[in-house]
């Protein structure tokens, strides 16, 4: 257990990805099985025991504490759990004896199978045998509240690369395993046969499309290539297949194949023909398309209540099928797929699921001029919710990964602003040392005269040369600093214009200004433009209008 | 014996740390929160006058007066004695005995074992006067060994990275190199131009530090894999773009919760402390014996209740002027970009 709380301590502090991966793989083979396979299993969210409540971890404490000394330190510290890991006394018979920490096996199946009043003693036990990091990374384990920072496909393609595989091939063998995943380390350290994926409903990997660059089409005929819409939803795959007991399991899985099913009951019923299909998540009210923002609040949820699933009703726009029953139909040409697809489409009949439309078109300027203007193209009234064209030749085969030639996608043109500097912060990891995090205004009225109102912050889409120039410009142009924040010089005449490109608009009553923006990056930076000719709020409130209208007074959590 | 200018002792006439300039001052230790300029005449150990010296010039003081480990002087109607505090190079705890009371000030101290300095020795006293940074039981620092693992398994996993080690320049960083050295890593150190002066004082004193050297003009690629020691301030300053890829660490008792690691940006952080945890303060108040404690600062509030508690008068003396060294030290303008 200290082990793995080692790793988790280590991880919670490391902004790098690659760096995680590292550190995550180190530990996958260090450790033996089966706390490897525990590990796994919790970096994964694949462990299941009732969680101990916060209230639990309080009177454990208070039985052994002053209740002062407990209040002052979780004052100071500020969460429950480490303020009870740094100051829990080890009962004085432990420190004699000193009998050896638990290992994660020992927790994890210990947790699986105890009864609820035995709980508090086992934890008063554990408490007493680990360090302050293991004590810790016990109670986040038994509460249930890891937030680490590690996603489980992060965590799976760190497995896979203790054999140097492709986390895909782990995602494909991942559904008919558990934990403690013998078989697969097995696998992954060269001592076994690849594990077979018994499911009866597998996550096959997704095929991706290159962004296609306006010189690309010199290079392309028009009619080897079919157009659809681009949806601005979630791309998942949903399959459904036939279990031993001849019952169709159901099950949504992201693009990189991590299950989803949980948390869409409302649409699992409607697969109930075995198959797989290729398509877009969306909200629809009243057959239109919400925009990204509706769709977000039925994303990421753990509970998923009646009340949600009627305001968010979830439909599934169908793009491609890759499996008809039992037979595989990723070989075949996109256009076989399509003709095999609307008849699957037609036969289930039903009102959440739909087929993508074709956009007509017998030249490249004739789909210029639809992706320019999709509501009179076809998209009609679902047009904001198109995000742009994708482009699939028809002669091509359902390939993983991304495949060049086969699929392009052509995004529309991004919103603009020029908006001003305010407020920069310092990044995290290799970008500690720079200003690389910026916010920045649009000018609206004020009480005396005109001012700048923070509408965003953005932290990419700038050059490695440009993020110098930038931070060099913060260092000279700051005027007063907050921790890392630093609030840059914004006058009429002095400061920096930024031009920000963004996907879409959203009112928001979190923001001062009310919109929020949705993939704010910074496009250019515009040292010509002195910062009185920036844009104006008024700019913003218009595209609003002509945005969708947005979800009704809930919390967003994205 | 109390006063705003600090600890004051009237019969002997004399203050202890004071933080504003007066005609007699003891100094307990040489950091700049204790050891200020200006002072009439300085009564500290030899190391904790030679630190100033380094730090303030030759003329830091009208007069100076050094005091040995277990030596005893006579100021005025008292009785001085100077013993061991544990917590840097040089650091003393001054022992003040008038008629029949004995008053211990400590200054900053800490009882785990430390490499670099002499150990912290418990003085008897009537009323024991104690520092309290880190006075509340979320502080336990552990063995300090065991943090140097950390930051060795760290460099041996990322060996195309350069590790980054914000300490204290005085003790803290000294301290951590020896523990280095310890866990048997005998490649080359590379040190921040601040830390160079103290950390040559301390190899000057005996303690061997093994192969140290300037990181300025050190090629990027060449400090792949390497270990560098500077002042906490400069880990996150334009300073770490001469470094590949860095990993901050840090390395202080403050590591020890951690928002106040993730505000820093800390990577790696390492519960390294020059002061006495939580145990360490309970456990020393214990052995001198006194029935009067004295809170000097940090988390008084705990400290003095768990005195109460425990049947112990105590109290806080809410003084101004001292903290932790760690979040005072700024590096002189210029040094920063260039050290």
């Amino acid at each position: 257990m200290n082990r793995f709380a080692e790793l988790l301590d280590r991880l919670a502090y490391e902004p790098g990805r690659n760096n995680k991966l590292r550190l995550i793989t180190g530990y996958f083979r260090e450790v033996p099985d089966p706390d490897r396979g525990y590990a796994l299993a919790a970096l994964t969210g694949a462990l299941s025991f009732k969680h101990a409540k916060a209230g639990l971890i309080r009177d454990l404490i208070a039985s052994r504490t002053d209740p002062v000394l407990f209040e002052l330190s979780y004052d100071y510290v500020g969460d429950l759990s480490e303020t009870v890991a740094l100051m829990w006394p080890k009962s004085p018979d432990i420190a004699h004896n000193n009998p050896p920490p638990p290992t994660l096996t020992e927790v994890v199946t210990t947790l699986r199978t105890l009864g609820k009043s035995e709980l508090p003693a086992q934890l008063m036990r554990w408490l007493d045998e680990l360090d302050e990091t293991g004590r810790w990374a016990l109670l986040k384990l038994v509460t249930g509240a890891m937030r680490i920072g590690v996603s489980a496909r992060l965590a799976k393609t760190a497995a896979a690369a203790l054999g140097d595989k492709d986390p895909h091939d782990v995602e494909l063998v991942w559904p008919g395993l558990a934990s403690p995943y013998g078989e697969l380390f097995a696998w992954l350290e060269g001592r076994a046969e690849k594990p077979v994926n018994r499911d009866p409903a597998p996550f096959r990997p997704v095929m991706l499309a290159h962004a296609v660059e306006d010189s690309d089409f010199a290079n392309l005929d028009a009619s080897d290539f079919v157009a659809e819409w681009k949806w601005d939803g979630i791309r998942i795959q949903a399959v459904s297949g036939k279990g031993d007991d001849d019952r169709i399991v159901t099950r949504l899985y992201s693009r990189t194949g991590e299950d989803i099913t949980g948390s869409f009951p409302d649409l699992t019923p409607s697969l109930r023909l075995p198959g797989a299909i290729d398509g877009e998540l969306l909200v629809l009210r009243e057959g239109r398309v919400q925009s990204f923002n509706v769709l977000q609040q039925r994303l990421n949820r753990k509970s998923v209540t009646p009340k949600l699933m009627k305001e968010y009703p979830i439909h599934l726009r169908a793009y491609d099928l890759l499996s008809d029953g039992e037979t595989d139909l990723r070989e075949l040409p996109f256009e076989q797929r399509r003709t095999k697809l609307e008849r699957f489409i037609a036969e289930l009949d039903d009102d959440r699921i739909d087929l993508s439309d074709q956009i007509p078109f017998a030249t490249w300027d004739a789909l210029t001029a639809a992706r320019a203007d999709p509501v009179s193209a076809g998209a009609g009234e679902d047009a904001d919710a198109v995000e742009g064209v994708m482009l699939k030749r028809r002669d091509s085969a359902y390939l993983p990964g991304r495949p060049k030639g086969q699929w392009w996608k052509w995004k529309r043109d991004p919103h603009i602003i020029d908006a001003v500097l305010m407020y920069a912060q310092r990044g995290h990891g290799k970008r500690s040392s720079y200003y690389s995090d910026y916010t920045f205004g649009v000018w609206t009225a004020g009480e005396s005269g005109d001012q700048l109102v923070p509408v965003g912050k953005a932290y990419f889409g700038f050059t490695d040369e440009e993020l110098l120039q930038i931070d060099r410009f913060v260092r000279r142009n700051t005027t007063e600093k907050f921790g890392p924040v630093r609030h840059v010089t914004h006058e009429p005449d002095k400061g920096l214009v930024l031009e920000v490109a963004f996907e879409g608009l959203a009112r928001s009553p979190r923001h001062k200004s009310g919109v929020a923006m949705r993939f704010p990056r910074i496009s250019r930076l515009r040292w010509d433009k002195p910062p009185r000719d920036a844009d104006r709020l008024e700019t913003l409130e218009r595209m609003l209008r002509s945005e969708t209208t947005i979800a009704p007074a809930e919390p967003a959590t994205p | 014996m109390s006063a705003p200018a600090g600890l004051c002792c009237k019969p002997g006439g004399f203050h202890i740390d004071p933080v504003r300039p007066v005609d007699r001052a003891l100094i307990t230790h040489g950091h700049s929160d204790h050891a200020r300029p200006g002072h009439g005449r300085v009564l500290a150990t030899q190391e904790t006058l030679d630190m100033m010296r380094l730090r303030y010039g030759d003329n830091f003081a009208g007069s100076t007066q050094a005091i040995a480990y277990g030596e005893t002087v006579r100021l005025g109607d008292v009785t001085v004695s100077c013993h061991p505090a544990g917590h840097v190079l040089g650091s003393a705890q001054m022992a003040v005995t008038c008629k029949d009371i004995c008053i211990v000030a400590s200054g900053d101290y800490k009882d785990a074992h430390d490499p670099t300095c002499t150990p912290f020795e418990v003085v008897p006293c009537d009323v024991f006067i104690t520092e309290a940074t880190f006075g509340l039981p979320v502080f336990r620092h552990g063995d300090a060994a065991n943090e140097v693992k950390k930051l060795l398994a760290s460099v041996a996993l990322f060996p195309e990275r350069a590790h980054l080690v914000g300490a204290y320049s005085l003790g803290k960083a000294q301290r951590v190199i020896k523990l280095i050295r310890q866990a048997g890593y005998d490649a080359p150190i590379y040190l921040h131009g601040a830390m160079e002066t103290i950390t040559h004082y301390y190899q000057s004193r005996g303690i061997d530090l093994g192969d140290l050297r300037p990181v300025k003009g050190v090629r990027k690629a060449d400090l792949a894999g390497t270990i560098t020691l500077a002042p906490p301030s400069a880990t996150s300053d334009v300073w770490t773009r001469r470094f590949p890829d860095p990993v901050t660490a840090f390395a202080s008792g403050w590591m020890r919760v951690r928002a106040r690691a993730r505000q820093r940006g800390v990577e790696l952080p390492l519960v390294v402390s020059d002061h006495a945890d939580w145990d360490g303060l309970c456990a020393t108040i214990g052995a001198t014996g006194a029935g009067e404690i004295w809170v000097t600062h940090g988390q008084e509030d705990a400290l003095v209740h768990w005195c109460q508690s425990k049947g112990l008068t105590a109290r806080p003396l809410a003084l101004v002027g001292y903290g932790d060294e760690e979040e005072e030290e700024t590096l002189p303008p210029g040094e920063s970009a260039d050290a």
